[in-house]
């Protein structure tokens, strides 16, 4: 006999990366809800993005990019369907072709002239703009799917990338429709 | 210019317009202005528990027994935090609650002032929802809300957290209906569709083993809904069994019931979930005490879920067809539609299911409750068994503790109406049972309310002997003592090499003195000789009474099934240890 009470865990189920996109009631707490029940469930966030995006009805869209079992996401998307303050929950996988996904992210960068031509040249694919411009550094902004930004923080350490901030991945339906 | 009310008065209002008529409580600081206001409102009676954890599960018990939403009322800080427990364990069980608790001034929230907790963010994994009222004129609406919350869908508790100084602020009253409806978008209220209710149906037709597992959703759905479980299981004609949570919603001792299922479900029960063709499972939700090891969990099934809560599908168990809908409307629309194309159904049908019910009877005859009895000291099982025999004609309310005696309470109390019977399932909250007999006896004077308990449970909340003294509520409290925490001591035998680590309680009070202290009726009894006649007085006795049952300390619940296992391996008992005499084997 198993030296417990409960069962042992059985098979786990293949895993799945999953966007998972809530409208909810911008009210105090709300995302301490939505935080509170990813851990205290034990599911994974592995990015969040938040804020307002209907100032009349004060509606707040969240973007939570997540890995689990098809089993789990659909317990995170019935179990956020079940809070007071949530409208509607979308749910996309990571590889849908009819899903755009965008994240931003800002980096600081130390060193010469030339260095930052060459981290313009590194950049020049996702969208660059120079936010901030010194004799001794820059900030530069970059949009771009997260392992491209992944990618580029790597690629830039060696020319003096000292600061990055990222916003968390956000995502949209190509073409006329809307989520649902 | 609209009336303005103070907010004590508007959550008396609210409470009022909800038709509330007890309030389970206890004062403090930052909820003094409430308790002020509860003067002018005669039809409301307020019940002074003697802890907030007492209130919780006090209001459990009135909320389960009645069908109405229990009301807890209690004070910031500690207040609030003794609370927990309770909404924790109504969390678990779908217990409708409303908590209104009382805290600090808005201007002092987050200076960690007196008697200052973070009660919304403490209470959000345990509550349905909760609100902080930071606005007077929000007050009302809330409340209402509050009240739609708990009682809507799967029901549970809802915490709302008052600042004091809004329960003095003025601010309009509105009584508003139905504010929660539209956002739920009907969701829980769809009523099935003729495709899904013919394909319920088929399944049916096609089975020739099925079993109906059924569980709290029958009893939550109401009254109504245990009566049409019997129709239904009348006219298909199909064996049933019960959750925990479900007993009492079909008759417990109907010959097409097998018993309960589970951990400590019976031999007939368990085998026919992992044997059946088809499972019906009815407002439960394949919790692990159930199921066992999930992957082994009946292999050779079609699996119907019908629950009220979306998230309850598929969270454990896969299944064949999945029903989101209330018990009472699902079973309404299938019975109607059932009879409509199957007129002879059960006399047709009963070739194709009678090997399943000689099968059945092959189980069944294991007598897998049976228990070696003594003529010397009393075998918890014979207590229930008796207690059983002499209160079954009465209309009697059982709640429980957490353990072995609660285990022993579900196999051998035979339940026969729904709302007779309220344990903690979920949580496995000890010391729920006391409090929980209060509440009952407060929602049904006059009926007997027994609390099957364990010593070490009941001392937990012991102190809520004294709410019911002083409210003249003749609960009787029935101690199975064998001054072990018993399920405890049992894993430890099964399960850690007999190590009985601090599983014995070396200094027990005694308890028929505790119970003169109190104010009420101790008994003791010592022997199976004097347990009738014990028994019988205690019944009699028109005050709460402590019954000191004495117990054999070794005594262990079965049958069981260890971890890890399928339904079709359960160890039936302790046979291979003990010799059994015939005299003293009772057959149950």
């Amino acid at each position: 006999m198993a030296k417990s009470a409960y069962s042992s865990p059985g098979k786990l189920g293949k895993l799945e990366r999953h966007i998972i996109v809530v409208w909810v009631d911008n009210e105090a707490g709300v995302l301490a809800r939505i935080a509170g029940l990813f851990s205290g469930r034990g599911y994974n966030i592995e990015s969040l993005a938040v804020a307002e995006v209907d100032k009349k009805k004060h509606i707040s869209r969240i973007t939570i990019v997540t890995l689990g079992t098809p089993q789990v996401i659909e317990q995170i998307k019935l179990q956020l369907k079940k809070l007071i303050p949530v409208h509607k929950v979308a749910d996309f996988k990571r590889n849908d072709k009819e899903i755009l996904f965008r994240e931003l992210a800002l980096f600081k960068i130390l060193g010469s002239q030339k260095k930052m031509s060459k981290v313009k040249k590194i950049c020049k694919n996702y969208n660059p703009v120079i936010l901030d411009k010194s004799k001794k550094s820059c900030v530069i902004q970059v949009t771009a799917l997260r392992r491209e930004i992944d990618k580029l923080a790597l690629d830039l350490k060696p020319y003096g990338l000292i600061s990055t901030s990222r916003t968390g991945a956000v995502a949209m339906t190509r073409g006329a429709k809307i989520f649902n | 210019m609209p009336k303005l009310f103070t907010g004590a008065e508007i959550v008396f209002k609210a409470l009022e317009d909800q038709k509330v008529e007890y309030i389970f409580g206890y004062p403090g600081g930052a909820v003094l202005p409430i308790y002020d206001e509860l003067k002018n409102h005669k039809s409301i009676k307020h019940i002074l528990a003697r802890h907030e954890q007492g209130a919780g599960h006090a209001a459990e018990g009135y909320a389960r027994s009645s069908g109405k939403t229990g009301i807890i009322l209690v004070t910031s800080g500690p207040g609030a935090t003794n609370a927990v427990t309770a909404l924790t364990d109504a969390y678990m069980d779908s217990v409708p609650l409303v908590c209104i608790s009382g805290q600090v001034p808005t201007h002092l929230i987050g200076t960690d002032a007196f008697q200052e907790c973070d009660t919304t963010g403490i209470t959000r994994p345990c509550t349905k929802h909760n609100w902080l009222v930071k606005d007077v004129n929000k007050l009302a609406e809330t409340l209402h809300l509050a009240f739609e919350v708990a009682s809507t869908g799967r029901p549970g508790p809802v915490l709302v957290d008052i600042p004091k100084d809004i329960q003095f602020k003025k601010g309009i009253y509105k009584f508003i209906k139905g504010k929660l409806k539209n956002k739920l978008n009907g969701k829980a209220l769809i009523k099935p569709s003729k495709k899904v209710l013919d394909q319920f149906i088929e399944m049916i037709k096609n089975s020739s083993k099925p079993i109906i597992y059924t569980g709290g959703g029958v009893i939550n759905s109401g009254p109504e809904a245990s009566e049409l479980l019997k129709e239904f299981v009348n006219i298909t004609g199909f064996p049933i069994t019960s959750t925990l949570q479900g007993l009492g919603a079909y008759p417990g001792d109907d010959p097409q019931f097998l018993g309960m299922l589970g951990m400590h479900g019976t031999f007939e029960a368990n085998n026919a979930m992992h044997d059946c063709d088809l499972m019906i499972n009815i407002g439960a939700r394949f919790d692990d005490r159930i199921t066992g090891k999930v992957d082994k969990f009946s292999p050779y099934s079609k699996k119907i879920h019908v629950d009220i809560d979306p998230s309850s599908i598929g969270k454990n168990i896969k299944v064949d067809l999945a029903i989101v809908s209330d018990v009472k409307e699902l079973l309404k629309g299938l019975i109607k539609r059932f009879k409509e194309k199957n007129k002879n159904f059960l006399q047709s049908n009963k070739g194709k299911t009678a090997k399943w019910w000689e099968q059945i009877s092959k189980w069944k005859e294991k007598k897998s409750l049976n228990f070696i009895n003594s003529n010397k000291v009393i075998k918890p099982q014979h207590a229930v068994q008796r207690l059983y025999e002499l209160t079954k004609n009465k209309d009697t309310y059982i709640t429980t503790e957490v353990g072995q005696h609660q285990m022993w309470a579900a196999q051998h109390y035979k339940f026969n109406k729904p709302n007779r019977w309220m344990t903690s399932g979920g949580l496995g909250t000890m010391g729920y049972g006391l409090p929980a007999a209060v509440g009952v006896q407060i929602a049904h004077p006059g009926k007997l309310v027994i609390d099957i308990a364990g010593e070490a449970s009941v001392l937990m909340t012991m102190q809520e002997m004294s709410t019911a003294v002083q409210y003249r509520l003749p609960i009787k409290i029935f101690i199975l003592n064998n001054e072990y925490m018993g399920m405890v001591r049992q894993w430890q035998e099964l399960l850690h090499e007999k190590n009985y680590s601090e599983s014995y309680t070396a200094a027990l009070p005694d308890f028929v003195k505790l119970a003169d202290s109190y104010g009420c009726v101790g008994i003791r009894a010592k022997t199976p000789d004097e347990l009738d006649s014990k028994i019988k007085e205690m019944i009699e006795v028109d005050k709460p009474v402590i019954f000191d049952c004495v117990v054999d300390k070794a005594e262990n619940c079965f049958p069981m099934i260890p971890s890890g296992k399928p339904h079709n391996q359960m160890i039936l008992g302790p046979e291979e240890e003990e010799e059994i005499s015939d005299e003293g084997k009772i057959l149950v």
